[in-house]
């Protein structure tokens, strides 16, 4: 069976539907407004917004979740602004990603980010020698994060279980 | 609540990488009478966690958000990532009480309560809005004639326009646009000028924000542009520092400076390069300064 004909309410858009930033993707009647607003479609080919909620909604969880293409948005918001069906494109990219994490599909950069969090709260950790750089040009100290604080925040959240390594996804 | 004083929100970014855009606005900001109050123990403002886990994005925001609702301040970012994601974050708990219960309950563990009873505001915005045209333009006191410059505003200074309620046109800013003007300097147009700098995916991909950079770039040249304004440490790093890159990369030569807004602004209240930490910019502004010298 391809793709073309399952149902567009599949039980992967009703599990995007369900999820914060993903409620807007089944309003979607492939118009193809956000492909041609978008400026990373502009320049390749391997990336198409309309592609993605189209894939989406006919249930390629797999196809979407472990691929590459969701990594390439810009979250500019160009397409959300035109999108005539109020569809909140750059949202639901969004939400696909963080379903790819959880899945372990997790890019090089996020695996950086997730341990600035982690260990310091920021994503560029504190330094010394940044330090002596601020107090060359007078500007005042950086405090480190309250991390007590951001573990705890950390542990609520779920995020401490997310496995930030390179894996395939289910 | 005072009208010129805010707490300052420098993000990961700006106080380690980019120290220029935080020296000239604190130089700038304080001519303008605005008061800076330095917050203490921040956290990253939940932008780069949003693609990982939007609960924590959240919340990351919101602690931050309380911090100042403590203080009794409005956020000053000066990043277009933090402001969007702490003023999207303050304007959906704000409107969605059962998220706001939901992240309440995350900020419980650390006896923290997210109220809503800030504001957050990008440097743009207070300048414009809050200090206004009439007072900035009296600063000045060296028009910077015959200059012609390009904006980029970026996205998330004015787009999704669901959560930035500013009045700029998300397919056309202006707010910047004018406040360039300000300076004496001339804002010309080019192509495409809402269009991103293509930062946010080069820790994955290095050849698409390339691409769309060296477009911005030559769309800016056509137009005669001798310098090009932002106000997001992620657009610049995009345009300067990885300049040399882009003209390497397709064997062109743009040698365009890019300047935060408080620079051009700074040049034109009299501020002398040095003071503004032009010097440490990647694209050396040489000709731009012979020719503010000879002017
Ligand atoms: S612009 Fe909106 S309705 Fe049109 S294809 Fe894109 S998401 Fe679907
Ligand atoms: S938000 Fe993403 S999909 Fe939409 S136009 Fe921008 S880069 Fe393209």
């Amino acid at each position: 069976m391809t793709y073309e004909e399952k149902s567009v309410s599949s039980k992967f858009s009703d599990e995007i539907r369900h999820r914060l930033g993903g409620e807007t993707i089944a309003f979607c009647y492939q118009c193809g407004t956000c492909a041609s607003s978008c400026p990373v479609a502009k320049v390749t080919d391997k990336y198409n917004p309309r592609e993605i909620i189209k894939l989406s909604l006919l249930g390629a969880r797999k196809e979407i979740v472990a691929g590459d293409t969701i990594w390439l948005c810009c979250s500019c918001y160009n397409c959300q602004e035109r999108c005539p069906q109020e569809v909140e494109i750059a949202d639901v990219i969004y939400t696909l990603r963080n379903i790819a994490i959880q899945e372990g599909n997790v890019p090089d950069i996020y695996v950086a980010f997730a341990e600035g969090i982690s260990n310091e709260g920021r994503i560029v950790p504190v330094s010394k020698f940044a330090e002596k750089k601020r107090e060359e040009y007078g500007l005042p100290p950086i405090k480190p994060a309250n991390m007590d604080a951001l573990r705890k925040i950390l542990q609520a959240t779920s995020f401490s279980k997310i496995q930030f390594k390179k894996g395939e996804a289910q | 609540m005072s009208e010129t004083k805010y707490l300052l929100f420098l993000g990961c970014v700006i106080p380690y990488r980019l120290s220029s855009y935080e020296i000239s606005t604190r130089k700038v900001l304080a001519k303008l009478g605005v008061d800076v109050v330095e917050m203490p123990e921040f956290n990253c403002c939940g932008y780069p966690m949003d693609s990982v886990n939007h609960d924590l994005m959240l919340t990351l925001a919101a602690r931050n958000l309380c911090v100042a609702e403590k203080q009794g301040l409005e956020i000053l970012a000066l990043c277009n990532g933090c402001f969007c994601s702490l003023n999207e974050t303050n304007k959906m708990l704000k409107e969605d009480k059962e998220l706001r219960e939901k992240i309440n309950g995350y900020l419980k563990e650390i006896n923290m309560e997210f109220k809503g009873t800030t504001e957050v505001k990008h440097l743009v915005h207070v300048l414009a809005e809050d200090v206004r045209f009439e007072k900035i333009k009296n600063a000045v006191k060296r028009p910077l004639t015959n200059l012609y410059v390009a904006q980029h505003s970026g996205c998330h200074l004015v787009r999704p326009t669901k959560f930035v309620e500013h009045g700029d046109d998300p397919e056309n800013p202006k707010m910047l646009k004018d406040l360039i003007k300000l300076t004496g300097a001339e804002c010309v147009d080019y192509q495409d000028e809402a269009r991103c700098c293509g930062n946010p995916i080069i820790g994955v991909n290095e050849e698409v924000p390339f691409e769309m950079a060296r477009e911005k770039l030559d769309h800016m040249r056509v137009a005669k542009a001798e310098a090009m304004i932002t106000v997001c440490p992620f657009c610049h790093l995009m345009f300067d520092l990885n300049q040399p890159r882009i003209e390497k990369t397709f064997n062109e030569k743009f040698e365009m400076p890019v300047l935060h807004y408080p620079q051009l602004l700074g040049l034109a209240m009299g501020f002398s390069p040095e003071e503004l930490a032009l010097n440490t910019l990647r694209v050396k502004p040489v000709k731009l300064l012979e020719k503010l010298r000879t002017n």
